[in-house]
């Protein structure tokens, strides 16, 4: 069976190695495939989510409220409005007449109740067919109670999660502008595309803060309606993540003249460089530059010790990833190599060629580069070389425990932050831990390994 | 995070609060899954089965396999027949399913796709082989919860597979409910202590709960059979357990084969345990044997040993209708007072009974269903209780109160046993007992000052 799978999907899967480096990728997902993709609505939801002050009103059936209910460790240090699940709920009459007046209802309540800094409101599948005016509603909901009320255009079936990326910034990007911007600092950053799972902007807020740079507004871990409105008065936006917040810095750069940078926060290398990318924007300050080599040499002096004794046990170990953005997986690759580890197999739901051409650079010959797999797939490459650890999300994770793996959530439901120096020596604890498990002794395939 | 809900209870009607239910297309792929050898495809855009997968994902940690129609924009104007004809070639040439179990999404429903006819055509093309199976339920997500689309799906099997032959099946139909797998290796397991045979159907055992061996299936070992599915139409009778999962199947198996049923509470606790083997019994003449006997003694003896830390104590419940019954009449019979009873499924046998159970000993008892945790955070605010049952998303109630709680029904997304450990039949009703106890007595522990917390309980 895997023979077929393999002529299918040929294009989509490369071998570093064997040929010139050529990859198909963002294409549409077959249909019928058992993929691991989601939709336009996810795209939308996961990046604005961690916005803490907002309401977020799923205007749809219940579904889409339901599975999307507090599933992501977006952590906010105040309000906690994000984490409760707001839906119309639209029934068989509803689909019939319409859901205009329920939406507006609904609005109406959750903003007397709540008193929320903005709302958004969300799209879905049903909405885009029976063409509730979404503009509309909103804007007069917004007149009438003071606050922004934001459509987010994230009909299920326009795309696929990169589409909702799209939406969630163009949503974004109306609250941009719209905030005082008189009291910001020169020296002064927008944070785009980390949503604070397991408490990581903070992490790297800090360290921003230890070089003298101000952080006008997080987008969107921990984020804040004001903070957003305002964004358009830093100097600078540092972008991570490949596609999540891009457009908005995008838009941002076109309306605004505001510059850009990719960043990365994971792993050493990376961190440094986004510290550095981020004080040589600021030439006229050379202060920041020098605070910045201080806070890597401190950060180092005492991470490099306590990443020793993990780095002992793993060498020689090898690793395959599997996440939703390419960008993410160059810098575990990087984070792996530094641990002494092999990559084996990289993957991702939603990378470009762009990115494909990245990963083939920094990747090992043999190693595998996949885009939009599947668990077939999937499994047969972990069997086929032999991993000690799959890096994944909530999908991929029961895949890996079954062939008796040990696996690292990088997405929604990682525990512990990884970004920032101190994630990478968390990095380390969590994979030394599941790999050096002496559970997988008694995985049936793998005793006869031993 | 729930500071912001107010004693004040007004009437919504346009707006659901942290939902006690979802939509019915993850019930249908979760029964579909009790088919052997089935692949669940859901009609619709990539979201729905991403969010289904992961949602079961979360709940079992178990990989959920399922295919998508993967809807674009196209397909929400010209119709998704080209996405379900492409999805058939697809999924015979990667996956090679026996059975292939459509359930349909608000999308596909309201641009109207006719599914029969598209698997009709699909087969006199010859897309879909011979051999294999093709069933499908309509689940628009707009109506009903996630427990319609368990029935739907547990309907269509009737309606596309089971068969009336001449040849008389010494066997009975057991429709287990929307319940765990262990729930439904438990009720096999009691089934043939009675000795009898019988289809149960669906049947996640073994597909949601497999051993480790270090390797992936797609098709896992359990699952009924086609075959088995096929001979329901030639049993004895049928004994559905949990009217608004199993009712409708039940009901078209009577009308397709004339297959007779009865319709039961789902066994949970001492009293619709006794209904459930009584109706084994009558239906088959079977007696029960002494084991059974004696895990009824036991359950009893557990209730009896315990009842003083049980006895008046106030418990709020949320959940699936089904479940929800049988739990409130067990918690009656083991002296506690179910003073709030809530699901977000509409059910009239759900208000029916529970009012029913509760009027004599708890006249004040609130049951309301088709509503939200909001509202039952509401209530609790007005008047606290002293336990919580509720499946995962009680937990911001438990924690913002302070209420101990128990884990009970679907979703649990934070916590290891639900699919191990049953709680019907005797011996399950002793584990959610168990549960109930050791709950209580934890927080009597914790809040007992020093000079009254005790060895000894």
């Amino acid at each position: 069976m895997n023979e077929v799978i393999f002529q299918e999907r040929a294009k989509q899967i490369h071998r570093k190695g064997d040929a010139p480096f050529e990859l198909a990728c963002n294409k549409e997902s077959l249909a019928g495939a058992v993929s691991q993709r989601a939709c336009v609505f996810c795209g939308s939801r996961v990046v604005l989510y961690p916005i803490a002050d907002a309401v977020h009103l799923v205007h749809g059936p219940i579904g889409c409220a339901a599975y999307t209910w507090d599933i992501r460790g977006a952590l906010s240090s105040g309000p906690e409005l994000h984490r409760l699940s707001f839906s119309t709920d639209l029934q068989e009459r509803d689909v019939i007449f319409g859901g205009e007046k329920k939406l507006t209802q609904a609005l109406h309540e959750l903003i007397d109740r709540h008193h929320p800094n903005a709302a958004f409101v969300y799209s879905t599948c049903i909405v885009g067919i029976i063409g509730d005016d979404l503009e509309g509603i909103c804007k007069k909901a917004s007149q009438e109670k003071g606050i922004p009320v934001i459509p987010v255009m994230s009909e299920g079936f326009k795309g696929n999660k990169r589409a909702g990326y799209n939406a969630a910034c163009k949503a974004m990007f109306r609250l941009v502008g719209t905030g005082d911007t008189t009291e910001i600092s020169p020296h002064s950053i927008n944070i785009l595309g980390d949503f604070n799972l397991a408490g990581e902007i903070w992490i790297i807020r800090e360290y921003f803060e230890r070089m003298g740079i101000e952080v006008v507004a997080n987008i969107t871990g921990d984020g804040r309606v004001g903070d957003i409105a305002r964004a358009h008065g830093a100097a600078l936006n540092v972008v991570q993540c490949s596609g999540a917040t891009m457009d908005l810095a995008k838009m941002m750069k076109e309306d605004y003249d505001i510059p850009f940078v990719r960043v990365s926060y994971f792993g050493i290398e990376d961190m440094a460089e986004a510290l550095y990318k981020v004080a040589h924007f600021f030439k006229d300050d050379s202060e920041i530059l020098h605070r910045a080599q201080q806070i890597v040499r401190e950060e180092l002096s005492t991470l490099y010790p306590q990443l020793q004794k993990y780095r002992q046990d793993l060498q020689g170990k090898k690793a395959a990833i599997y996440v939703g953005g390419a960008f993410k997986a160059f810098s575990l690759v990087k984070a792996f190599r530094l641990l002494g580890m092999e990559v084996v197999m990289v993957g991702s739901q939603t990378g470009t060629s762009e990115d494909y051409r990245e990963l083939h650079e920094v990747t090992d010959e043999g190693t595998i580069i996949v885009d939009d797999s599947n668990p077939l797939e999937l499994s047969a490459f972990l069997k086929e070389k032999d991993v000690d650890i799959f890096v994944g999300g909530v999908k991929e994770r029961p895949i890996a425990y079954k062939l008796g793996l040990g696996f690292c959530d990088h997405n929604h439901e990682r525990k512990e932050a990884l970004e920032g120096f101190v994630g990478m020596l968390n990095f380390a604890k969590e994979v030394h831990a599941t790999v050096m498990s002496p559970v997988w002794r008694f995985v049936p395939r793998r005793e006869i390994r031993q | 995070m729930l500071e912001a809900t107010p004693k004040e209870i007004v009437d919504r009607k346009a707006l659901r609060i942290n939902p006690a239910k979802t939509c019915q297309p993850i019930g249908a792929m979760y029964a579909a899954l009790g088919i052997h050898g089935c692949l669940p495809h859901s009609h619709g855009s990539q979201g729905c089965c991403a969010y289904h997968r992961s949602h079961l994902t979360r709940h079992y940690k178990e990989p959920i396999m399922a295919a998508t129609s993967s809807f674009t924009e196209g397909s929400a104007v010209f119709g998704g027949g080209a996405n379900l004809r492409q999805a058939f070639t697809t999924m015979y040439k990667l996956y090679n399913p026996d059975v292939i179990a459509i359930n349909t999404t608000c999308l596909s429903e309201t641009i109207g796709d006719d599914i029969p006819t598209l698997i009709r055509e699909s087969r006199e093309s010859g897309i879909i082989p011979e051999d294999k199976v093709v069933i499908h339920a309509n689940t628009p997500s707009y109506v009903g919860t996630h427990i319609a689309g368990w029935s739907n799906m547990t309907k269509a099997m009737v309606t596309y597979l089971s068969t009336k032959t001449d040849t008389a099946k010494n066997q009975i139909n057991l429709i287990p409910g929307y319940v765990e797998p262990s729930d439904t290796r438990h009720l096999k397991q009691m089934l043939k202590t009675l000795g009898v045979e019988a289809v149960v159907f669906p049947d996640t055992s073994e597909v949601v709960d497999t051993p480790q061996t270090g390797e992936f299936h797609m098709y896992p070992k359990g699952g009924t059979t086609v075959e088995a599915l096929r001979t329901t139409g030639n049993s004895l009778a049928t004994l559905a357990l949990g009217p608004e999962a199993s009712k409708a199947a039940a009901v078209e198996l009577e009308k397709k084969c004339q297959v007779p049923y009865q319709l039961l509470d789902l066994p949970i606790g001492i009293a619709a345990t006794d209904r459930f083997v009584q109706a084994v019994m009558e239906v088959t003449g079977v007696e029960p044997p002494e084991s059974l006997v004696e895990d009824r003694g036991r359950l009893v003896d557990i209730m009896t040993d315990w009842q003083q830390y049980l006895y008046g104590k106030r418990v709020a419940l949320s959940g699936d209708p089904d479940q929800l019954v049988p739990v409130t009449e067990f918690l009656i019979s083991c002296g506690a007072r179910p003073v709030y009873v809530i699901t977000g499924t509409p059910s009239r046998y759900f208000e029916t009974r529970c009012k029913e159970i509760l009027q004599e000993t708890v006249p004040e008892a609130i049951v309301k269903a088709d509503t939200d945790l909001f509202y039952l955070h509401q209530l609790i605010k007005n008047e606290p209780v002293d336990l919580l049952i509720s499946n995962v998303y009680g937990k911001y109630i438990a924690r913002a109160e302070d209420i101990p709680l128990v884990r009970f029904g679907w979703p649990i997304l934070d916590r290891v046993g639900h699919s191990y450990f049953p709680s019907v039949g005797y011996r399950g009703s002793m584990h959610l007992l168990c549960n109930i106890i050791n709950t209580l007595l934890e927080r009597k522990d914790r809040d007992d000052p020093d000079e009254v917390f005790e060895l000894v309980l």
